[in-house]
């Protein structure tokens, strides 16, 4: 019986959280004055509601994915990668770059593609292993380390849009002249969604499973995140760890970057991280570290991301509704876990007193 | 540029710091204690909005900031509740935080956008304010400007003068010896949290019913500057005078961006506006690098005489957080 109830609570509370964070958010929807299943019925319609809908959805899911990907790996070694929105952006930047070397001359198109891909892959582990580097030899905290390379990175951005990669004529907050379009990632008849960004999302979530669940590697990396000082006493190279985690969580974030360049937007635009890099820190804490729970939570968080733009078209409110239902899904997780091991204590307790008794 | 235009200039940055002072002395005195709290840019965002349309609605200027003050202890109520009660990482609470009380900003204040609100104006002090330089500099600023000068001294010497605040930097640094000494450690911090919430609190109505008065949504200009008060927060080395030294250093900063612009035609007002960035990270490596490894190491094999000059100067450089930030308190 009280086997069967352990195992039942932390699901219970779950849900719990789950409720807590819908009648929030129904809270703040009747404080603006607007019908509450209305706007659910619109976010719901707006994700799911056709094809194109579904289609948009899943072009989200694509960065958001790589992103959680991403900081699964520096949460493993014990790192708040922060920067991880600048991660994102350089990526785009470095793949922009390397496709307007490659423009004019006679390589394969699918082979410039290639390189541009692995171009922001490689931005984004470069900047990311800066804010390793100012961590691990500068001893400044990757959080502020990596706060202040986001701004850095989105005026870089700017720099280029408005500087040497303007427009013909003036530069404008449009972005970069748009790739012409065999340089495009293939898309979909009709659709935005490129399948081959979709593969590459889904390899990354695999390989970071594999990478956290089945390597020594991993495990390795959850030493150092786990007991820094113990794995440093023990003899792992711990900053080489580190450096690597920031490596290959921004190769990832890059690769998000470069996506977002060949295959969504198809030229540098402002804001090109459209705020993933922050929002797939949201998912890893939701599904609480764990990389199997990452692509659904994603999906799920993409669907909200999409549907949210239907709401400012059909209700005047702002879409910004869908990151109200996201944080505080995220806040009341973490406070209701909060409460279930202070619960669960309380109940230990109980039991030796009426043993002991 | 003449004399009086770089006068009201300067005055300008006296102003334009006093929203970020609050953020950063309230942060300064919750991180003394031994909490972090990184909602900032959500917090500051929220009470800008819901103190702009507590004032527009009453009219009530006073109701307005009290509504600021009062949102931001909630918000670090939060914090403090989770972290301390619940056990749960304050980083963790404190990001959501960030994200979450901005897009409530940005819903809820939606229908208010662009409308029209009272402002806080300048309160010329009699005398005083006709004194040349100093007078226009200091002393025709208005109310919340003067009283982050007040802060600042107030919380410099409450940290390092007074009995209670020997009380906070041990609960900070080392809350057992403190516990031991009688201080009730969770409740104190749980108390300077909200302290330091309501202070940060007072940033969102300093900007909106002030400095930048009005609530714009997104384009209001106040997204960022919460992550900055942050780092202004270790630049400062949990010290109020240091911490207004680099809130300062910083204003100034921006407002050389917006002088220089013209001068610059080639470079674009927004990189302008985030120039001070690469220098806060640079300030950060500078204070921090004292506490390297590598650096000893490296130090150890300089000649004798180089060495203790380059030793002092990082030594001069150096900030060390409360040894206690961010780890939770249990007594056994």
């Amino acid at each position: 019986m009280s086997r069967l109830s352990s195992r039942w609570i932390p699901a219970a509370f779950q849900l719990g959280a789950f409720f807590l964070a819908l009648g929030f958010t129904t809270v703040i929807l009747l404080l603006a004055g607007a019908p509450p299943l209305e706007a659910y019925k619109q976010i719901i319609l707006g994700s799911f509601g056709s094809t194109v809908k579904l289609a948009d959805v899943l072009v989200a899911f694509v960065p958001l994915l790589l992103t959680t990907a991403g900081v699964l790996i520096t949460f493993s070694a014990g790192l708040w990668n922060i920067g991880v929105e600048g991660q994102v952006t350089l990526g785009a930047i470095f793949t922009t770059w390397i496709l307007r070397l490659l423009l004019d001359t006679a390589l394969p198109p699918w082979l410039i593609i290639v390189f541009g891909i692995l171009a922001g892959m490689m931005g984004g582990a470069l900047w990311a292993m800066l804010a390793g580097a100012l961590k691990t030899f500068g001893g400044v905290n990757e959080i502020f380390g990596g706060l202040g390379l986001n701004f850095v990175a989105t005026a870089l951005t700017l720099w280029l849009i408005f500087g040497p990669w303007k427009r013909p004529g003036v530069g404008s907050m449009s972005g970069t002249e748009p790739f012409p379009e065999h340089l495009w990632l293939p898309q979909l008849p009709g659709l935005r969604l490129s399948p081959f960004a979709l593969l590459l999302a889904l390899v990354a979530i695999v390989l970071v499973y594999v990478l956290l669940q089945r390597t020594y590697a991993g495990l390795r990396f959850k030493a150092v995140g786990n007991n820094l000082k113990a794995a440093f006493l023990l003899g792992l190279p711990t900053w080489r760890y580190m450096l690597l985690a920031f490596g290959l969580c921004g190769a990832l974030a890059g690769m998000a970057g470069a996506i977002q360049v060949e295959a969504v937007y198809h030229r540098l635009i402002p804001s090109i991280s459209s705020g993933y890099g922050f929002l797939g820190l949201l998912v890893a804490m939701l599904i609480r570290y764990r990389a199997l729970w990452a692509a659904p939570v994603a999906l799920f968080f993409a669907a909200l991301n999409i549907g949210g733009i239907q709401l400012p078209i059909v209700l005047k409110l702002d879409s910004t509704l869908s990151g109200v239902l996201q944080g505080s899904l995220v806040l009341f997780v973490l406070l209701v876990e909060g409460a279930r091991h202070r619960f669960m204590e309380k109940r230990a307790r109980a039991a030796r007193a009426e043993q002991s008794a | 540029m003449t004399g009086d235009a770089i006068i009201a200039g300067l005055a300008g940055v006296l102003a334009a710091a006093a929203p970020v002072l609050f953020a950063v002395i309230g942060e300064t005195i919750t991180e003394r204690a031994g909490v972090i709290n990184l909602s900032l840019n959500g917090t500051i965002l929220l009470s800008a909005m819901g103190s702009f349309v507590v004032a527009s609605t009453t009219g009530s200027l006073l109701l307005g900031f009290l509504a600021g003050a009062l949102i931001g202890a909630g918000v670090a109520a939060i914090v403090a509740f989770s972290s301390i009660t619940l056990r749960q990482s304050q980083v963790a609470v404190g990001f959501v935080l960030a994200l979450l009380c901005r897009d409530l900003a940005y819903f809820l204040g939606n229908p208010f956008m662009g409308e029209a609100g009272p402002r806080l104006t300048a309160t010329r002090i009699p005398l005083l304010s006709e004194i040349p330089v100093v007078g226009p500099l200091l002393f025709r600023q208005n109310l919340m400007t003067y009283l982050s000068f007040i802060l600042i001294a107030a919380a410099w010497l409450w940290i390092y003068k007074s009995r209670p605040g020997l009380t906070l930097r041990s609960v900070g640094e080392r809350p057992r010896a403190a516990f031991a000494r009688g201080a009730n450690v969770n409740r104190l911090r749980f108390l300077y949290t909200v302290l330091g919430g309501a202070l940060v609190g007072l940033a969102g109505p300093a900007f909106s019913l002030a400095v930048k008065a009005g609530w714009k949504g997104t384009i209001s200009g106040l997204d960022g500057i919460g992550w900055i008060a942050l780092a202004i927060t270790i630049f400062g080395a949990w010290n109020p005078l240091r911490a207004a030294f680099g809130c300062y250093f910083f204003a100034l900063l921006q407002w050389l961006g917006v002088v220089l612009q013209p001068s610059l035609p080639n470079v674009p007002s927004q990189v302008l506006q985030v120039a001070p960035f690469p220098l806060m990270i640079l300030a950060l490596l500078l204070v921090n690098i004292g506490n390297a490894e590598w650096v000893e190491r490296m130090l150890a094999a300089l000649p004798e005489r180089t060495r203790h000059f380059v030793a002092r100067v990082l030594r001069s450089m150096r900030v060390l957080p409360p040894a206690g930030l961010g780890v939770p308190f249990e007594r056994e």
